[in-house]
């Protein structure tokens, strides 16, 4: 195959991916519609939430439908995974470099990063019910990608550095466990809520089919720990060693440096917020929110409207 | 968590309890969580303004945009968040909070480490996790094996129990993380104080020696001297640069290389040397950056006398991807009347129909240089330093064609143009300049090292569990109750799993002693 061919083909995958994508989705929302008449549970969880998977023996048995609706949102997200994949290679052996040079490619390969991190995620831990935000944001991000599309080449000078390869995949790593915090934070936040304010009679419906709000907090925490020290050393290692070389200083309040300086501060704030009385649980969670909002902006808000030297979004 | 707020007010305590009061409350865990948030805060309005840090010219290009705000913005110093006082006061709380946080942790971890697992809770059925099953073996046999079921603790046995207590590492992992931080901020603080940074345009064929007189722009620290300027010099060669030729890409940088010959000190050997974007040179302890490139289309200007009054490179900055440059020629030294020229340079000049030349191209396929002549006084006598780069035109006239016309000098290379006056300008053949960076940070391996050192520590107190284990034994008649909990000191949801395993690992363990005997 030519280069152009290449290019050709990781075009197709990525628009497939997209549309499978879409359509795991779309399961993943059935699976939910199809629960809302799923009966109460009276030996619900014990009250320190002990676990999801001794939670799943406990829980109302879902209708057929909706059981099958998940499995195939699981499956479709899978399948989308593979397309995304080969298109995403294909994109590297296109620009003969690795596949994230520029705002579009780096669409493609962080939801790919991301989508793995949540298939791994849900074979160890069953955390499937995720599933609707995570699919939902990668359909969003994908498709919107194409707005900044740009055909595959080769890097400007100032990108041509291994560094792009350490910086860029550290970066792509921790957003992705910060994707599926953020998740796990939102999901959070409307079940500590349901769980304080619904009696034990009128738990019908989707919502008591999640694990407890406890465990949602602490699948929070797991992932932001694994994604902290890794966003550590993307944007305060790796980013400052490139930029050293690239611009003769390791740090110099370019506004994707202050963004990203942010987003670690407010994950930091995050991390300290778990352990202070008053702010555990909701307050910690809307932290968490915060800090994928500084994430998103850095990635969208900064690339496109904000001037500075990481200016390759086109 | 550190202290907590106290329930008195204030006002009651005297001085001295008022300073304690205070200092608990600044090193309390809650103002620590306040501040971080504020210091995120406080950092949003340096991306959104122009930084005088980072570019100095579109703050100035700000005032002229927003000429009633800018002044009021500035005075909150809104141009310089990352130094005004606001942020500064910020971080030095920040700092301070740090400080006031990791010394007495560091005093109760050292106690922690040297205390012994604590004694065993009466009621094992109120732990979050705990087990019990009864055994032939004696009570001593159990703890034997209990002792080898947890394997790597630090584990006491007295009473019929065994105390277990492991995961130490986390609270080093921590103050480590945390001291870092302070080791880091004194890196990056000598660095600044020490450390300059200063840029010059150098064209082809000329070079640059290391002193204060040679720099277009110089910043240094509060403590650097500028007899420290270590004495290189260098001299540039040639500049290349390369750009797509084809393609969606056409007209993107492809490579930027200056390549020439340096000497460390005068009169020591040259050495030849090449800097690439992405690959600086280092000489004696001073990084030499490539940031940037541009033409110095190389111009000859004869006075009405016929001598020659100029002649050299002169840089034209460029505007935009294609090289669009600007630039300015003033030849002072020109008889009877001063001479100035402003213009631009287009690299690869493309005109259709009647409209002005554009650059198609960033390389030079079609040079053109367009100039405006002027006459009279270039005002470099009044003692105000003037940029090179802008033509002062309060005392200068410009030169007319005969219909009464601005008179535009249009010149490929090689070419001449003579001006009204007489005095001719000759564009004698093109040049690249490249733009240098030249900066040293010392000490720039104190905050790599120790943020490198943060992440280890980072990591180590996000991933170990602290945890307690017990286990009791008593014999009741001939056979052994053994009772096993255990206490997680940061609440995970795999603990009774774990305990299980705990208790498998033991009944196997007292299995086996019960082969061996």
């Amino acid at each position: 195959m030519t280069l152009a061919d290449y290019a050709n083909f990781s075009n197709y995958a990525v628009a497939s991916a997209t549309v499978v994508l879409a359509l795991a989705w779309l399961a993943y929302l059935a699976e939910w519609g199809f629960a809302r008449q799923v009966k109460p549970s009276t030996k619900f969880v014990t009250s320190d939430g002990s676990g999801v998977d001794s939670a799943d023996q406990h829980l109302p048995e879902l209708p057929e439908r909706s059981q099958a609706a998940g499995r195939i949102g699981t499956s479709l997200t899978a399948l989308s995974w593979g397309i995304l994949l080969a298109g995403v290679i294909a994109r590297g052996l296109a620009a003969e470099r690795v596949p994230w040079g520029n705002m579009y490619e780096f669409a493609c390969a962080a939801i790919l990063v991301a989508l793995t991190a949540y298939l791994v995620l849900v074979k160890v831990w069953a955390i499937d019910w995720v599933g609707p935000v995570v699919t939902g944001f990668g359909v969003i991000v994908l498709g919107a990608s194409l707005l900044v599309y740009v055909p595959a080449g080769p890097l400007v000078p100032a990108l041509d550095s291994y560094w792009l390869v350490i910086h860029v995949a550290a970066a792509m790593i921790a957003g992705s466990g910060f994707l599926v915090g953020a998740a796990a934070s939102a999901f959070y936040l409307v079940k500590a809520r349901a769980e304080a304010n619904t009696p034990e009679a009128e738990r019908t419906g989707y919502i008591w089919r999640l694990p407890p709000a406890a465990a949602m907090d602490r699948l929070a925490y797991r992932v932001h720990a694994f994604s902290f020290p890794i966003w550590t050393f993307a944007a305060l290692i790796a980013g400052p060693i490139w930029a050293q070389y690239a611009w003769g200083r390791y740090w110099g309040w370019d506004p994707k440096e202050v963004w990203a300086f942010i987003t670690w501060v407010i994950y930091a704030g995050y991390l300290h917020a778990r352990v202070t009385a008053g702010w555990k649980g909701k307050a910690a969670a809307i932290i968490a929110l915060i800090g994928f909002a500084t994430f998103i902006f850095n990635f969208v808000g900064v690339n496109l409207y904000v001037p500075g030297l990481h200016s390759y979004a086109k | 968590m550190m202290g907590s707020a106290s329930s008195r007010s204030a006002s009651s305590l005297n001085n001295r309890e008022f300073l304690r009061w205070f200092w608990r409350q600044l090193t309390s865990m809650r103002t620590a969580l306040m501040l971080l948030l504020l210091l995120a805060l406080a950092a949003v309005p340096g991306s959104l303004f122009p930084q005088r840090s980072v570019d100095a010219q579109k703050v100035a290009n700000y005032f002229l945009a927003h000429p009633t705000s800018a002044p009021i913005l500035d005075n909150i110093g809104l141009f310089a968040v990352y130094s005004s006082p606001w942020f500064s006061a910020i971080y030095l709380l920040v700092m301070v909070s740090l400080v006031g946080c990791i010394i007495p942790r560091v005093g109760v971890y050292a106690r922690a480490l040297r205390a012994r697992p604590p004694k065993a809770p009466k009621n094992f059925s109120r732990m979050s996790a705990s087990a019990s099953f009864e055994t032939e073996e004696s009570v001593s046999a159990v703890l034997a094996a209990g002792r080898q079921a947890i394997g790597r603790a630090r584990i006491d046995l007295g009473d019929g129990e065994l105390r277990a207590e492991k995961g130490y590492l986390r609270e080093a992992g921590n103050l480590v993380f945390h001291i870092c931080l302070l080791v880091v901020l004194v890196g990056v603080a000598s660095g600044m104080l020490w450390g300059y940074r200063g840029g010059a345009i150098v064209t082809e064929g000329s070079g640059f020696s290391n002193s204060l007189t040679q720099y277009d722009e110089f910043s240094s620290g509060a403590l650097f001297d500028a007899s420290d300027l270590p004495p290189f010099s260098l001299a540039l060669e040639n500049f290349t640069a390369k750009f797509q030729l084809k393609g969606p890409q056409r007209g993107a940088p492809r490579l930027f290389e200056a390549t020439g010959t340096y000497v460390e000190q005068p009169g020591a050997k040259e050495k030849p040397f090449s800097i690439e974007v992405n690959h600086p040179l280092e000489i004696d302890g001073t990084s030499i950056f490539l940031v940037g490139q541009g033409y110095a289309p190389v111009i000859k200007v004869t006075d009405a006398d016929g001598n020659v009054a100029f002649s050299g490179a002169v840089p034209f900055l460029p505007s935009d991807a294609t090289y669009t440059s600007t630039g300015v020629v003033k030849v002072p030294d020109a008889q009877p009347e001063q001479l100035g020229f402003q213009g631009f340079f287009l690299p690869t000049a493309v005109s259709v129909g009647d409209k002005a030349p554009v650059s198609a191209f960033p390389a030079a396929a079609n040079p053109l240089l367009g100039l405006f002549a002027y006459h009279g006084d270039l005002g470099l006598d009044e003692g105000v330093p003037q940029s090179v780069y802008v033509l002062d035109k309060d005392k200068l006239t410009q030169f007319q064609t005969d219909d009464a016309k601005a008179l535009r000098l249009s010149l490929s290379p090689g070419q001449t143009a003579d001006l009204p006056d007489g005095s001719t300008l000759e564009f004698v053949r093109l040049s690249q300049f490249t733009k240098l960076q030249f900066s040293s940070t010392p000490m720039i391996q104190v905050p790599l090292w120790g943020i490198s050192l943060g992440v280890l520590g980072l990591m180590m107190s996000l991933a170990i569990k602290p945890r307690r284990t017990w286990i009791r034994a008593r014999q009741e008649g001939s056979r052994t109750l053994v009772e096993v909990a255990a206490l997680d000191r940061v609440s995970r949801d795999d603990l009774p799993t774990e305990l299980g395993d705990l208790v498998e690992r033991l009944q196997s363990a007292l299995a086996r002693q019960k082969d061996d005997a």
